[in-house]
């Protein structure tokens, strides 16, 4: 008919359900392949008529239900007994009566929604808008009160001449031939530049308003996180006592929890003099020396007490502790230095347990002898 | 009275031509709405706007605007969460169940009842999110690899319902539009509009009518089917294991599941019945949605009414022969207690008006059968409050008995729970055919071939 236009079938149209069916059977058995029967409803006996197999969509339902009991049975079992393993209600981690009503639930929704897809996306290859009985009025016709039936081009029985006089023989109206543009061929049109263009502007406006949703509209009123409670808070003013603070100070005379007073308090020789570490340089008590070591000291004094830290030329320089003078000062005066401070360094009292502090000057110690190692340690 | 019941009678009266059910069926989609509808709209829509408002000043105030308190922390929010996935029940009964026992009426009200069923489980879905206090993090109900290294908790039956409710919801809608497909396909080469005709070829996804899809097509109906029918049980089911699972006096009874899913059916068909006469009223489908399908579904509003009245007797009976104290105590209460009002609004209008329906006059009396639909969703509404309420506020601990009463905030929700139903469901008169075109035409009498000489 136009040049650049192919034929895809011819068609014809019946009244009755009993015509259509007869035809069916008669171009089935005349060894047709490539032809189709349109109508607005399921008629029974069309399957036979028309010799299909039987539908394999049972094989993928079963397929699909039993990997939704698989999935659902297993991700509850790595859940409960692997990563994240808390026993309720005295129950074992993989309780199976508990998990039935989850197991079934997912294995109806893979297999429903699962054989719903598969159907039209492997099956009928939907959804496809550009097939050439769209808009024709055979569709027009079937899709209302007409049984049609079209037989393709691609058939390797297809002969027109014959194919009309067989649809005549078989009393069908309005035999006519359909036609499809050369595009229809090049089926994906999906690469075009618009529709890229238009995939790029949906991502950027979803991302814009995911970010939005997440991270400034959820932090609005009323989404409030519990933020906005009535009460005091650390540091804030408060109307309800006369100095407007709502931290109060503790009754005079409280003695903080596990505090014992320092009697040596700017007597640097009296501590000296009284007081003796307690613990003994085991392996467990310098592990702790070394960690305390590290957090309080290492940051102006080095990690080996070297006075090469960062503080090293931005600050009045920390003294190493590998001088004579530390060396030979006994446990209590450096006890002292810490508890008390000494020149910029402050009193570490309140950050570092007793017993620490000690467990860090043995710690020191040992930094000492390993740089100033003597003849008899290499035996 | 002599009724031939030795033939079926056809479904849809009188043999209509394939056109005219076309043109009546898509008619609401393609004329503007007259007067009547759009104030029915703005009546269902102030509805939801008063519900709106009264979620708002929840969401801001937080919960306390509500009536729960201690005993009573649950109250409307789970009773309308209850009450609304049951009036979804309907529809996947008409849709499945009744589709495997091949009954052909259901043709008419299929898919107007599985529109139902997806708006009521919508609204009902919104009782959970709105009961927890901070919707904004409702993403917690569902398992998913977070930060915090954390998961639900999988025996609970309060994520089994999680689970229920949103495949029942994502399978029902699948099933809806599986079966729109088609009718889709026949709006689309009806339209004249370009912009209808584009949305309908868009959600028809280009089909056909070929028989080769047909074949396809019937079997995955009947796969689906298959599916929700065991679906729909399930779903009332785990929602009665939301009580049954507890230790509460009133709600640790075996009896819960099946008394949960008649009541569900119950409650749904009064519901489909009492909009499906408005609906063969407003758009002329009196021979399609006929008088004896509306029979057969009072039918059944008969046989599960009677089945929640044996229930409620089954109740009373198990707590005197169970022997415990308390169990007798909590039932005693709901009968005669401060809730007796409620408990007696319950019984008369599940127990009492339905068995009207044995007479066959009121079965077919439209006026009738709308007055007991409406009694028949009334009880129902309060066999929720009754079971939730009565049983929270007379708990184990008499010192912390007490009464619960609503806040308009309650009420305020509740109404605009019946707008968001009301309102989609008129939308959606007028945007999608409200009966099935190809199941209907499939029924017409003279519809499928005879056969002719093959069964000789």
């Amino acid at each position: 008919m136009m040049e650049n236009k192919k034929l895809f079938g011819v068609t014809g149209l019946f009244d009755s359900p009993d015509a259509i069916i007869h035809a069916a059977e008669k171009i089935s058995s005349d060894g047709y392949k490539q032809y189709d029967i349109n109508t607005p409803y399921p008629m029974h006996g069309m399957s036979n008529a028309m010799k299909l197999k039987p539908s394999k969509l049972g094989y993928f339902a079963l397929a699909l239900g039993l990997s939704g009991t698989a999935i659902a049975f297993l991700f509850m079992a790595w859940v409960t007994n692997f990563d994240y393993k808390i026993v309720i209600g005295g129950k074992p981690y993989i309780s199976f009566p508990a998990f039935v009503p989850i197991i079934f639930e997912v294995t109806v929704l893979l297999a429903s929604v699962g054989t719903v897809v598969t159907m039209l996306l492997l099956f009928f290859r939907l959804p496809n808008n550009s097939h050439p009985l769209h808009d024709t009025n055979y569709m027009k016709s079937v899709s209302v009160d007409k049984f049609g039936v079209i037989i393709e081009a691609s058939d390797k029985n297809f002969d027109l001449g014959k194919v009309k006089s067989l649809l005549t023989e078989l009393g069908a109206m309005d035999i006519s031939e359909i036609y499809y543009a050369d595009e229809y061929t090049s089926k994906y049109k999906v690469y075009t530049p618009k529709f890229l263009g238009f995939l790029a502007v949906t991502a950027v406006f979803i991302c814009a308003i995911t970010y939005y949703t997440l991270n400034i509209l959820l932090y609005q009123q009323p989404f409030s996180w519990m933020m906005n409670q009535a009460k005091g808070k650390v540091q804030s003013a408060s109307v309800m006592f006369n100095d407007n603070k709502a931290m109060r100070n503790p009754v005079e005379g409280t003695v903080a929890q596990d505090y014992i007073p320092y009697p040596f308090k700017d007597k640097p020789e009296e501590a000296m003099a009284s007081l003796s570490n307690p613990l003994l340089p085991d392996k467990a008590t310098l592990e702790l020396g070394k960690q305390r070591f590290l957090t309080y000291c290492s940051p102006c004094h080095g990690n080996f007490a070297e006075g090469d830290s960062r503080m090293n030329g931005q600050f009045p320089v920390p003294p190493s502790l590998h001088t004579d003078k530390v060396r030979n000062w006994p446990d209590g005066r450096i006890y002292h230095i810490i508890t008390e401070g000494q020149n910029l360094m402050p009193s570490y009292s309140s950050q570092i347990l007793r017993n620490d502090r000690w467990a860090i000057i043995l710690y020191i110690r040992a930094l000492q002898r390993a740089l100033n190692a003597k003849e008899e340690d290499l035996k | 009275m002599n009724i031939d019941y030795s033939t079926e009678v056809s479904v849809v009266e009188g043999k209509p031509s394939f056109g005219s059910i076309n043109d009546i069926i898509a008619k609401p989609t393609e004329e503007f709405p007259n007067k009547k509808y759009l104030l029915v709209l703005t009546i269902t829509s102030t509805m939801l706007g008063i519900g709106a408002i009264c979620l708002g000043i929840t969401f801001f105030y937080g919960i306390g605007m509500w009536g729960n308190n201690n005993p009573v922390g649950w109250a409307f929010d789970i009773v309308n969460f209850v009450f609304w996935v049951g009036i979804g029940h309907a529809g996947t009964l008409i849709s499945a169940i009744l589709f495997l026992f091949r009954q052909k009426w259901r043709t008419g009200i299929a898919r107007f009842a599985e529109g139902m069923t997806i708006f009521a489980v919508m609204t009902a879905g919104l009782f959970p999110l709105i009961h927890v206090g901070r919707p904004w993090l409702d993403g917690y109900l569902f398992p998913y690899p977070n930060q915090h290294g954390i998961w639900v908790n999988f025996t609970s039956p309060l994520l089994w319902d999680v689970f229920a409710v949103s495949t029942y919801l994502t399978v029902s809608f699948v099933f809806w539009y599986v079966g729109l497909i088609p009718d889709l396909a026949t709006l689309r080469d009806r339209t004249v509009g370009k912009i209808k005709k584009a949305i309908y070829s868009i959600f028809s996804l280009g089909w056909r009518h070929s028989n080769r899809h047909w074949h396809h097509y019937e079997i995955v109906y009947l796969i689906l089917a298959g599916f929700a029918t065991p679906l729909v049980l399930s779903v009332h089911t785990i929602v009665s294991f939301d009580f049954a699972v507890s230790i509460m006096p009133g709600w640790h009874t075996t009896i819960f599941p099946p008394y949960f899913v008649a009541g569900a059916v119950f409650s749904g068909f009064a519901m489909v019945q009492n909009v499906l006469i408005f609906i063969r009223k407003i758009f002329n489908y009196e021979h399609i949605i006929t008088v004896d399908t509306l029979e057969r579904m009072n039918k059944i509003m008969l046989l599960t009414g009677s089945m929640v009245g044996y229930a409620y007797g089954m109740e009373f009976f198990t707590a005197w022969y169970s022997g415990n104290p308390i169990e007798m105590f909590t039932f005693a209460n709901r009968a005669f207690g401060d809730y007796a009002w409620a408990y007696w609004i319950m019984v008369s209008c599940n127990v009492f008006f339905p068995q009207l329906f044995w007479v066959r006059k009121i079965r077919r009396y439209i006026p009738a059968m709308f007055v007991i639909g409406v009694f028949v969703n009334v009880g129902m509404w309060f066999e929720r409050f009754v079971i939730i309420v009565t049983s929270l506020s007379r708990d184990f601990l008499p010192s912390s008995w007490a009464y619960y009463k609503p806040t308009i905030i309650d009420i305020g929700i509740l109404i605009g729970s019946f707008g968001l139903f009301f309102t989609l469901l008129l939308l959606f008169t007028r945007t999608l055919p409200v009966v099935s075109l190809a199941e209907v035409k499939a029924v017409i009498t003279g519809a499928q071939p005879s056969h002719k000489g093959e069964h000789e």
